[in-house]
């Protein structure tokens, strides 16, 4: 299999467990959302240079990996692309800060803790993201959306980007499928063809494009998206869901006897 | 008086100056099954995009589902005329079958049970009522062909346009649908190579040669006529053939 059928493969797997039919992927999208993004506010208040409160928050990640039968190990290897560029997103603290810290009779940059706690911070906000994404399709977190007013076009905007990144890979494929069945003994695509394979890709995207922009319009395409969750209200033990999670974000972020125990992760750093 | 639903006065259209239609004429009564045939290349397909308005910009005058076709009644069209494209792909774009068979009866604003039944419905008709949660990714080009009139029924048009709407079926499903067009009493044109489907679903045919329509009346006439055929790159209809 090549890069972008693995690359397929890989939206469509998250595609199938999206629609499991575990209970967590049955909840209202909206209470998940709701969680999703308290999460990543709490996350993103933790002090920069508290590396137990952040590792604490790991708790979270871990009940609702947990809760809804997902893989950490496969969560990593899927956001592989993602991860090292929100680790890099701290990489010029170490130098930038001036703060000093003793470790004994070590002193360090504060910049290292603040680049910890950042590198940590970026990848469990894109691990809770993938875990909402893992249990709920895309179409319902747009309806979520919508029914907290995030603005229509930009609803429309990302569904419809999601829906445009699937079809370039699946044209990208299918050009670099009929290109290896004509060129078996060649490894990728000869460099003198890649301007004319772009050019196919890039006038076959818009081409498909169009014709399924063109079947929106034909079946009454406005601008929004109607779906079901739209329509339904959640219900109690949904809103029991999210009281339940947004405690727990609570608790961890808040109570000093948690963040005693994040410190003493990091052996007390402050 | 038969009343008129579809009608084309001298209808031309050019794309990148190179002119695909000239001089369409046709007049296509409510409930009549038209079949659009003709060799690749004649404008098939651009005739019934042209019908919905996907192609804009044609000279002479349209009137469809009693409508001119402007930019300004293209969404009563619309909502009027279901169309079957040739391509399924470009046709199904939710995640799932329920999804996208939905999509159109929740973009008019039917209430939910309404969305639930219409989808349950079209399902049933064209049989596939166990495809309903699964994913369209995963399903077979005849899977999709199926689905994607599914989509169009959901709509209950007036009108329903198909494009090949036999490629990639299998024998019985071909039969299946053969039966489900024979059975809807809509207006129908449907375009398509398949001469036997077009034989067995449409009464009329309009045959269409180098950007004009050359022939249009009774099916029966023209698909047993194999000179007629031949002179404008078709065949005889298998069925025919045999028969010979």
């Amino acid at each position: 299999m090549n890069k972008l059928s693995v690359s397929l493969s890989e939206i469509y797997a998250l595609e199938n467990l999206a629609r499991r039919k575990l209970w967590i992927n049955e909840l209202h999208p909206l209470p998940k959302l709701i969680v999703t993004i308290t999460y990543i506010a709490a996350l993103t208040g933790v002090a920069k240079y508290d590396v137990g409160g952040v590792l604490v928050m790991g708790v979270y990640l871990a009940i609702a990996f947990g809760l809804s039968d997902l893989s950490l190990a496969k969560a990593l290897r899927r956001m592989r692309l993602v991860l090292p560029l929100v680790c890099c997103l701290g990489l010029a603290n170490p130098l930038l800060d001036g703060n000093r810290i003793m470790l004994g009779a070590f002193s360090f940059s504060a910049g290292w803790l603040s680049l910890l706690t950042l590198a940590c911070k970026g990848v469990f906000a894109v691990l809770a993201s993938y875990q909402l994404i893992a249990t709920t399709p895309i179409d319902k977190i747009c309806a979520a959306l919508r029914a907290v007013r995030v603005p229509q076009i930009l609803v429309v905007q990302i569904l419809l980007t999601y829906r445009y990144v699937v079809l370039l890979l699946k044209q990208a494929n299918n050009i670099s499928q009929a290109y290896s069945l004509r060129a078996p003994r060649q490894k990728g695509l000869h460099f003198k063809v890649w301007g004319s394979l772009l050019g196919q890709l890039l006038l076959r995207s818009f081409d498909r494009a169009d014709a399924l922009y063109g079947s929106m319009l034909l079946r009454g395409f406005r601008g929004e998206y109607y779906y079901a969750a739209s329509a339904a209200k959640p219900r109690l033990r949904e809103v029991a869901y999210l009281v339940a999670m947004a405690a727990l974000i609570l608790i961890l972020r808040c109570l000093p006897a948690i963040k005693a125990v994040g410190a003493s992760l990091t052996g007390g750093l402050p | 008086m038969n009343e008129t639903c579809i009608e084309l006065k001298n209808v031309s259209f050019a794309y990148d100056n190179n002119t695909i239609l000239q001089n369409i004429s046709l007049r296509i009564d409510k409930g009549e099954a038209v079949g659009l045939v003709g060799a690749n290349g004649v404008g098939k397909s651009t005739l019934l995009n042209l019908l919905v308005g996907l192609r804009g910009g044609f000279g002479g005058s349209a009137t469809v589902a009693g409508l001119p076709l402007t930019d300004a009644n293209l969404p009563d069209i619309r909502a009027k005329a279901g169309y079957v494209l040739q391509d399924s792909d470009s046709q199904l774009f939710m995640s799932t079958v329920f999804e996208d068979i939905a999509f159109a009866p929740r973009n008019y604003g039917l209430p939910a049970t309404e969305v639930e039944q219409r989808v349950t419905q079209a399902l049933e008709l064209v049989g596939i009522p166990q495809l309903r949660d699964k994913q369209i990714f995963k399903m077979s080009g005849g899977e999709k062909k199926l689905v994607a009139i599914a989509t169009v029924l959901a709509m209950r048009p007036e009108i329903i346009l198909m494009d090949e709407p036999s490629i990639a079926l299998d024998p019985r499903n071909r039969k299946n649908l053969i039966r489900l067009l024979n059975s809807f009493p809509q207006l129908k044109i449907i375009a398509s190579h398949d001469l036997d489907l077009i034989l067995d679903t449409c009464p009329r045919t309009v045959l269409l040669h180098q950007r004009r329509i050359v022939y249009d009346g009774p099916t029966a006439a023209i698909l047993a006529n194999q000179e007629l055929l031949q002179a404008y790159g078709l065949e005889l209809p298998l069925s025919l053939q045999r028969q010979k």
